[in-house]
């Protein structure tokens, strides 16, 4: 009844082919991202911006990242904690030794770094597929752990392995505030989606498609495969990088290499795929997902504890989080194996003939 | 189908009913001393974590069954990291907003990233036994209280020792100690102070990390093996530190000439190697196992024996249940301390708080009235010095329990104290803080 696209025609190639083609999903997210940049800074206090806000916004966006090259390129990946590492670690090693450098161009060049040892750990991916490319990109985790932890360099030979950045101002608006950091990061968000949903629907984003879905047909048809997975790579690693750098310089503040474990790659990976492999949206609602749910869990059980009396030890509550999130992991995967985003689709469709389906 | 429909139904409506139930539970808060408690009951590291976090919250309630700090009641909550800094920092966010009295994370990982937060939120963070060494000056770091000991002076203590049994510092010159070392913030803190011996005594370091959370150590030793260090110091945590005694073993190494910190010297370290861990030493931060002290009969009688006891009881009295009560007990007299000033009976911030953590004067009577006879030394801290003691004695297992091995120890002032103010002048350099004056540190 709501929403419905009856009456809305399209009298330019222009208006049919943008993003959102029905007036109603265009009005939702634009209501969407203005209630996020004025609407939530009213309504959430300090400990919601800064232990769940910021992180689902920050890992978002890499989850985003690895979206393009996992659920659009078809290329599996183990490595994404390395270059959130190499864009954090590039980033901090850009803001000490060139001072002058204004922090968006920091993490730009953070990216940018982690972008180029993208192409060169994707190289593998010319010869190797499937399950024995994601053993190749695990080779990228911990050889990054390894230099990050060993050579001292990159760490400015700092003696507990662990550095920090401070102070940060976006040509002179001071960020160190949570709200402040939300709109940063939010602001970066928005972009960057918008730029992978052009991306998605572009030449090259049909080209990797194409690949994904027959290597050797797409290369009949005069898709160069290298060009495709490398630019693939090259992309998804820009989009980690900025990720791990905001995830360094915004979230954390100090951090060492095990904030980028190959425990941050599955659950990037995880992400993807109980968010949709190949769906924008589905990289937040992965996100969202992963992030959420265990801080809910944690907080949501002792809460209906005490309301029937019962005091649940810290260590219990611990062991239920993981048996819960986990029971729920593996019932939206049976329930949906094309994750949440389909489950969003699918009711989308619903809408469409509610109140009368046939 | 149904089913589905169902089960999709009962989870949305979970999460709308969770957000009801949790505001509810947010309110409720009355005029008491509220201690948040960072712990970790799971995880690689539960062993270790849960005596800590066991004697920490038995002493918050013996506080409260003596009737509170001058009548004001305490009240905690529990939150859980996995020794993870991630939800370390979440646990941070979330617990700080009921009025947090001080932080105490028991994670050196965790500590890093608090120390930024930290003086913005202006919550004091102890970290005793652990954390930052360079955050011992308080000028710098007002917000830190690496109380009773760091790693520098756990390092520095570590080498007198061994010098000691050598026959002198001097006797050290060509050997070789080795370092075994968690591979984390943590296990990376006492190479510093370890060059630095190493460069007065012409000893050689050898440095060998191992991997969290440290169960994988078959090369290590096999590079012990080869290179036949005369010591070797273990930095080890949870796992890391049995495996260790377990592999020592395997390849022969003396465990006599192995030596632990703190943290590597505690029953779950050595229980499961039981005999094959005799005569491996470790430090300790002033206490050891203390089953026969005045304040553990004071603990059994008083909560354990009501039932209201958070462990098992013959815990009670352990290496790592007394790091954790002593732990809050600092905590507590900083609270003790300011009410002094700010006035007694009354709840005090964390600003408030942090005063009195400053001006912390444990003196022999007032630890021997609390109990602490034979446990602990007098503990004064200052503006410049927030550690307040250095005092360091050994222990030993003889396979059944932990005996006492050598006299007191103190870190020697003239290595550590200007490796101290160069690292926390950088550390201020680097964040552009200005330290703060003598004239700063009296008000």
């Amino acid at each position: 009844m709501i929403y419905r696209e009856n009456g809305q025609f399209k009298t330019s190639y222009g208006a049919d082919q943008q993003i959102f083609p029905i007036a109603q999903d265009r009005y939702l997210v634009l209501a969407i991202i203005a209630f996020a940049f004025i609407g939530v800074p009213m309504l959430a206090d300090e400990y919601f911006f800064r232990a769940i806000l910021i992180p689902f916004l920050i890992l978002s966006l890499a989850a985003l990242g690895v979206n393009l090259l996992v659920g659009y390129c078809g290329q599996i990946t183990l490595g994404a904690g390395a270059f959130m590492a190499i864009g954090a670690y590039a980033a901090y090693n850009f803001l000490i030794r060139v001072p002058e450098l204004p922090l968006l161009a920091v993490l730009i060049l953070g990216g940018l770094t982690s972008a180029a040892m993208g192409i060169l750990f994707g190289i593998p991916s010319l010869r190797v597929r499937g399950l024995y490319l994601a053993v190749a990109t695990l080779a990228a985790q911990f050889f990054w752990d390894w230099a990050f932890l060993r050579i001292g360099w990159f760490t400015n030979y700092s003696s507990s392995g662990s550095v920090s950045v401070s102070n940060l101002t976006v040509f002179g608006w001071d960020i160190s505030s949570p709200v402040n950091k939300y709109l940063f990061c939010l602001a970066i968000l928005v972009v960057f989606a918008l730029i992978a949903k052009n991306l998605t629907r572009a030449s090259l984003g049909r080209q990797w498609m194409a690949i994904r879905d027959m290597d050797v047909a797409a290369e009949v048809i005069g898709i160069r495969p290298m060009w495709a997975k490398l630019s693939a790579f090259a992309v998804s690693s820009f989009f980690v990088g900025v990720a791990g750098a905001l995830w360094g310089f915004v979230h954390l503040g100090s951090w060492e290499p095990a904030a980028f474990s190959v425990d941050r790659s599955f659950q990037l990976l995880f992400m993807v795929i109980i968010g949709g492999m190949g769906s924008i949206v589905g990289s937040f609602f992965g996100a969202a997902f992963i992030i959420i749910l265990p801080i809910f869990l944690n907080q949501f059980l002792p809460a209906l504890g005490d309301l029937f009396g019962i005091a649940i030890s810290t260590a219990a509550v611990s062991h239920a989080e993981f048996i819960i999130f986990g029971s729920l992991i593996v019932f939206f995967l049976i329930v949906e194996p094309h994750g949440l985003a389909r489950l969003w689709a699918t009711s989308k469709e619903k809408l469409r003939l509610w109140p009368f389906p046939h | 189908m149904k089913i589905r429909t169902l089960a999709l139904a009962i989870s949305m409506a979970t999460f709308g009913l969770g957000s009801t139930v949790m505001s509810t539970a947010a309110q409720a808060q009355a005029k008491e001393q509220f201690f948040p408690v960072i712990v970790y009951r799971t995880g690689a590291y539960a062993a270790n974590g849960t005596p800590w976090a066991n004697g920490y919250v038995d002493y918050l309630k013996l506080v409260n069954a003596k009737g509170g700090i001058n009548g004001v009641k305490l009240s905690f909550e529990e939150c859980e990291t996995g020794y993870a800094t991630d939800r370390g920092v979440e646990c941070y966010e979330r617990l700080k907003g009921k009025g947090a009295t001080v932080f105490q994370p028991l994670s050196t990982g965790i500590t890093f990233a608090l120390t930024e937060k930290a003086p913005v939120d202006k919550i004091p963070l102890i970290t005793a036994g652990y954390g930052r060494s360079e955050s011992q000056n308080g000028a710098v770091f007002t917000w830190n209280f690496p109380l009773l000991g760091t790693y520098w002076v756990g390092a520095d203590v570590a080498i007198q020792h061994i010098g000691k049994q050598a026959g002198g510092l001097d006797k050290l010159k060509g050997k070789k100690i080795a370092l075994v070392y968690h591979d984390s913030p943590y296990g990376k803190e006492p190479i510093p102070a370890l060059q630095e011996r190493a460069k007065m005594h012409g000893f050689e370091l050898m440095l060998l990390p191992v991997a969290h959370p440290g169960v994988e150590q078959k090369a290590t030793w096999l590079q012990i093996r080869q290179a036949r260090p005369e010591n070797v110091l273990l930095w080890g945590w949870g796992v890391m530190n049995s495996t260790a005694l377990k592999e020592a073993q395997a390849t022969g190494y003396p465990r006599d000439k192995m030596m632990g910190i703190w943290w590597a010297g505690a029953e779950p370290d050595v229980k499961d190697v039981g005999m094959g861990a005799k005569g491996y030493s470790a430090l300790t931060l002033q206490h050891g196992a203390e089953p026969g002290s005045k304040v553990v009969k004071d603990m059994l009688a008083m909560v354990h024996a009501k039932g209201q006891g958070t462990g098992p009881k013959d815990e009670v009295g352990s290496v790592l249940y007394m790091r954790g009560l002593i732990s809050a007990m600092l905590g507590v007299e900083g609270v003790r301390k300011a009410q002094e000033r700010y006035g007694k009976g009354k709840v005090m911030t964390g600003e408030q708080t942090r005063w009195g953590l400053e001006n912390l004067n444990l003196d022999q009577k007032m630890l021997d009235g609390m109990g602490f006879a034979g446990v602990m030394r007098p503990v004064q801290t200052s503006c410049l010095d927030h550690m307040g003691s250095s005092w360091v004695r050994v222990h030993q297992w003889d396979g059944a329990k932990w005996n006492f091995s050598s006299d007191w120890y103190q870190s020697d002032d003239k290595v550590l104290r200007p490796m101290v103010m160069l690292a926390s002048g950088k550390y201020a350099e680097e964040k552009k803080l200005t330290p703060r004056t003598p004239e700063q540190c009296k008000q």
